[in-house]
């Protein structure tokens, strides 16, 4: 009897034991290129749904050529909560997709990422221009391979209520204002906004703000060398409550706040269409060819963000990054492969997706529409930014219910106080930075 | 938070072996710690271990190097988020325990006298089989704006619009260049027009294929001596038709209510034909204002913004209403069977109505079952989380915040500062701890 009981507590601890090990498998066995079989890696992004399906078929090339098995987990919008979690237990996936490069700040400074091999730089240096190198590194040194790209300058309109109100896609803002007001009076919602959430209405602030202000001023804005309270910034808020009234917006203002991006997609391709617009980054084209029975091209075509006052053309970019918490040479198969064109054109293929890879071939993408993103994309000159927000510290500019994201929904819920909007910014930026 | 404390084990010298090393045949005393030890040691391991941490660590920075004393506490309390937490908390405890005790007090009563009682209670307790987070997806769809998709504005609109149908051409309005303003809600022009004038009212904002059927090609009236003639039609057929003038292609707009003003004094109405015209036929001569009343152009109602900043808060209590009652009532219930039927019997001979009966009989007897559920509830909503998670949108999630939702995004969301969230933990025990030291004395006192 005694000596069972022992057992049973001996067997318990045991298991406790087990149970802390946790779950990265031991990647011993050598090997550099092709056969990986019999290992096992993990990887982690935001994708879900459509975007998952897609990707996972990008690591079943990856499965095929080496044997490896990859296991692909979506964190969803709360990635950076959950990899931090995970790195705090010491069990991070070998590689995830960071959303934000604030993120590559936030882990390479606690010494958790591995910095990209040499060959993969060189990979990296070959295929990428200098915009997406800089951004996947910290203090000099490299550690991201920037596999999916998005172009966050397009503005998406349903062809048909276009018609319907006899107007064409607008060049400048004042051309928008103009389109949107015809539209009106023909009794068409002209602009659908997520503003449910908060990522969509920074956008809008971005793209805005790059054309009135400049890059210069963009980029020392995204530092926080200049206050939130500048001049500047009241004339790009100011631009943009000129678009963002009760008559425009589909919903009024309150249902604006309340409809995510998914949904204000669907307000302009759904099958009873209630508006005739919507802004976002490329990835509308996904949403519109999961969602709605509207066909790309046809139904649905895009115009660049219009340019402010004779700005010029301007795109804000923004990206998911490869980044890499182990350093077994599986891992690192898998980040050369991610830098290589075959991974981008086994999804670029599917569609719902840019490349920034010089590298891959503009024939793969599976129609006209995404074939002009990408080649914008990489043909475009100086006037080219990565997204403010995401360059800030996730606290700032990337996270739900607090900082940029609040604050812009608080001044589309009241436009005319755009003092106190930017005060509010103001406050959060000085607590973030 | 559990993964986070599993996570930590690695730094503590948390994974002790079981004591009990087998020895000497020992007394009584041996035996029972022996017996004992397997659950003592998961109790240190996995609930002492992580709350004397997490108060060490409240005094830590986020980097968990440096001591900083109160700081954390202070940082804390200086956060409106943490404020708004609190205030949101008190608003749960003071409300959804009593509600859902006394739901479950009613729900038990009653399904005691019914038939098929059991089908009842089974069909009440299930939505305590669902996860909180299920439940959640379920009622931000429930309580969706848009009253296409959730149900309770779809009622809401429907009971509205029982009462006050809504109008012809919604949205409907002149341009601005038209010299025709705003009125309560309606459109004027200025008080300029008599008998033998011609009123041209272009107006914009409807959809060409949401015009009546009957609507004709719009006629310009002609002027008639005597007579105050005019024309409401749609001035936007397409990018053709010049502004605010009537072309051909546009239709009139008929059954317009439309009013002659004079002195703020409505002295004539009449409605708009199938092409868009009307006419006052006896006006006396003299000045007036034509004025297109708020009642033509009404927007339909969309119903409440249930998740706008305003409502949240109930919208999420009555979700969580929805899922404990069932919980409350099999306690209440289980009281409820215990109750000496002799007493109610008594009580009833004595010719008391079935209210009073209820009302001082049944409740005193169940007053300590009421009160434990009462107290359990009351903990459980102090760590209510993944409702106010899952059903608040983003624009007004900190509207909507909790003090366990402040504690995880303060600690793990971006930036993360473990230390203050320690604080802001340590400071969920302390309100915890009297509800649970209320609820052991009830119990010790009741064995």
């Amino acid at each position: 009897m005694r000596k069972s009981m022992g057992g049973v507590a001996l067997a318990a601890v045991a298991m406790l034991g087990l149970a802390a090990c946790g779950s990265s498998e031991g990647q011993s066995s050598g090997g550099s290129g092709a056969d990986l079989s019999g290992q096992t890696l993990e990887v982690s992004a935001v994708w879900s749904g459509d975007e998952q399906a897609a990707f996972e078929e990008v690591l079943a090339v990856f499965e095929e050529q080496t044997g490896a098995e990859v296991k692909y987990t979506s964190a969803g919008d709360d990635l950076p909560t959950v990899l931090q979690t995970k790195v705090d237990g010491q069990t991070p996936p070998n590689v995830a997709f960071l959303p934000q490069p604030g993120l590559i700040a936030q882990f390479a400074g606690q010494g958790s990422l591995k910095p990209l091999s040499d060959e993969v730089r060189a990979l990296v240096d070959e295929n990428f221009v200098d915009l997406w190198q800089d951004i996947g590194s910290h203090d000099g040194t490299a550690y991201g391979v920037y596999f999916k790209a998005a172009n966050k300058s397009t503005f998406w309109y349903n062809t048909e209520l276009f018609d319907e109100a006899g107007v064409t896609p607008p060049e400048t803002m004042a051309d928008l204002r103009d389109t949107a007001q015809v539209l009106a009076d023909n009794g068409i919602t002209p602009l659908s906004v997520g503003g449910a959430d908060g990522w969509v209405l920074t956008d809008w602030f971005e793209n805005i703000y790059l054309r009135t202000a400049g890059a210069e001023m963009y980029d020392r804005l995204s530092r926080h060398e200049i206050p939130w309270t500048d001049p500047s910034v009241a004339e790009a808020l100011t631009v943009m409550r000129e678009l963002f009234t009760e008559e425009f917006l589909s919903g009024g203002v309150s249902g604006t706040l309340q409809t995510e991006f998914p949904g204000s997609v669907e307000n302009v391709f759904g099958d009873d269409p209630r508006a005739a617009m919507v802004y976002e980054g490329d990835f509308v084209a996904g949403v519109i060819t999961s969602s709605t029975s509207t066909e790309l091209g046809v139904g649905a075509d895009f115009f660049p963000f219009p340019e402010i006052d004779g700005s010029g053309p301007g795109a804000i970019v923004g990206g998911d990054v490869a980044v890499a918490f182990t350093d077994d040479p599986a891992t690192e198969e898998l980040m050369r492969f991610l830098a290589s064109p075959e991974a981008a054109e086994a999804w670029a293929a599917q569609g719902g997706f840019v490349s920034a890879n010089k590298a891959v071939s503009l024939d793969v993408y599976p129609d006209e529409l995404s074939r002009n993103m990408a080649s914008q994309l990489l043909e475009a000159g100086e006037n080219v930014r990565f997204d403010l927000s995401d360059l800030a510290p996730t606290t700032f500019g990337a996270t739900k219910g607090v900082g940029m994201w609040k604050d812009f929904q608080d001044f589309v819920a009241d436009t005319e106080d755009i003092q106190g909007a930017m005060n509010r910014l103001e406050a959060d930026a000085v607590k973030a930075f | 938070m559990t993964s986070s404390v599993l996570g930590r084990r690695r730094e503590g010298g948390a994974r002790r072996p079981a004591p009990g090393r087998p020895g000497s045949r020992g007394r009584p005393r041996n035996k029972a710690f022996l017996f004992l030890a397997p659950c003592l040691a998961l109790l240190v391991l996995y609930i002492v271990y992580p709350i004397v941490f997490s108060f060490g660590r409240s005094f830590f920075d986020a980097s968990g190097d440096e001591f900083v004393g109160v700081d954390n506490y202070v940082e804390a309390f200086g956060d409106d988020r943490t404020l708004i937490s609190l205030r949101n908390n008190l608003i749960w405890v003071l409300v959804a325990p009593t509600l859902v005790t006394a739901f479950g007090l009613l729900f038990a009563v009653l399904t005691e006298r019914i038939r098929w009682a059991v089908a009842f209670r089974v069909v009440l307790f299930m939505p305590m089989a669902i996860s909180l987070f299920a439940s959640g997806v379920i009622f931000r769809l429930v309580y969706d704006e848009d009253p296409e998709l959730g149900v309770a504005n779809a009622a809401t609109v429907a009971v509205h619009d029982m009462f006050s149908s809504s109008s012809e051409y919604p949205g409907a309005r002149p341009r601005e260049s038209d010299g025709i303003t705003a009125a309560d809600g309606g459109f004027a022009t200025a008080p300029a027009h008599g008998p033998g004038d011609l009123v041209e009212l272009p107006l914009v904002g409807v959809r060409q294929q949401s015009m009546p059927e009957e609507a004709q090609q719009a006629v310009n009236p002609g002027t008639h001596p005597g007579e105050l003639r005019g024309t409401v039609w749609l001035d936007a057929s397409g990018a053709a038709g010049e502004v605010g003038v009537l072309d051909r292609g546009e239709r009139g707009m008929p059954h317009i209510t439309v009013e002659a003003v004079r002195d703020g004094q409505v002295v004539a109405t009449t409605t708009t034909a199938n092409d868009g015209t009307f006419l006052f036929a006896d006006l006396s001569p003299g000045t007036y204002s034509i004025r297109l009343p708020a009642e033509n152009f009404a927007e339909p109602f969309r119903g409440l913004s249930w998740l706008g900043p305003g409502l949240v808060t109930p919208v999420i209590i009555s979700a969580w209403i929805w899922i404990m009652t069932g919980f409350a009532m099999t306690f209440v219930a289980a009281g409820l069977a215990a109750i000496p039927r002799d007493a109610l019997e008594a009580a009833r001979m004595d010719g008391a109505t079935e209210w009073q009966v209820f009302r001082r009989v049944t409740v005193p007897l169940l007053g300590p079952v009421l009160l434990v559920v009462f107290v359990t509830l009351v903990i459980n909503v102090l760590k209510i989380f993944d409702l106010v998670y899952v059903i608040a949108p983003g624009s007004s999630q900190a509207e909507a915040n909790v003090l366990a939702l402040q504690i995880w995004q303060v600690s793990f969301g971006a930036g993360g500062d473990q230390g203050v969230g320690s604080a802001l933990a340590v400071l969920l025990v302390l309100l915890v701890i009297p509800a649970i030291v209320f609820n052991i004395r009830r119990f010790r006192r009741e064995h």
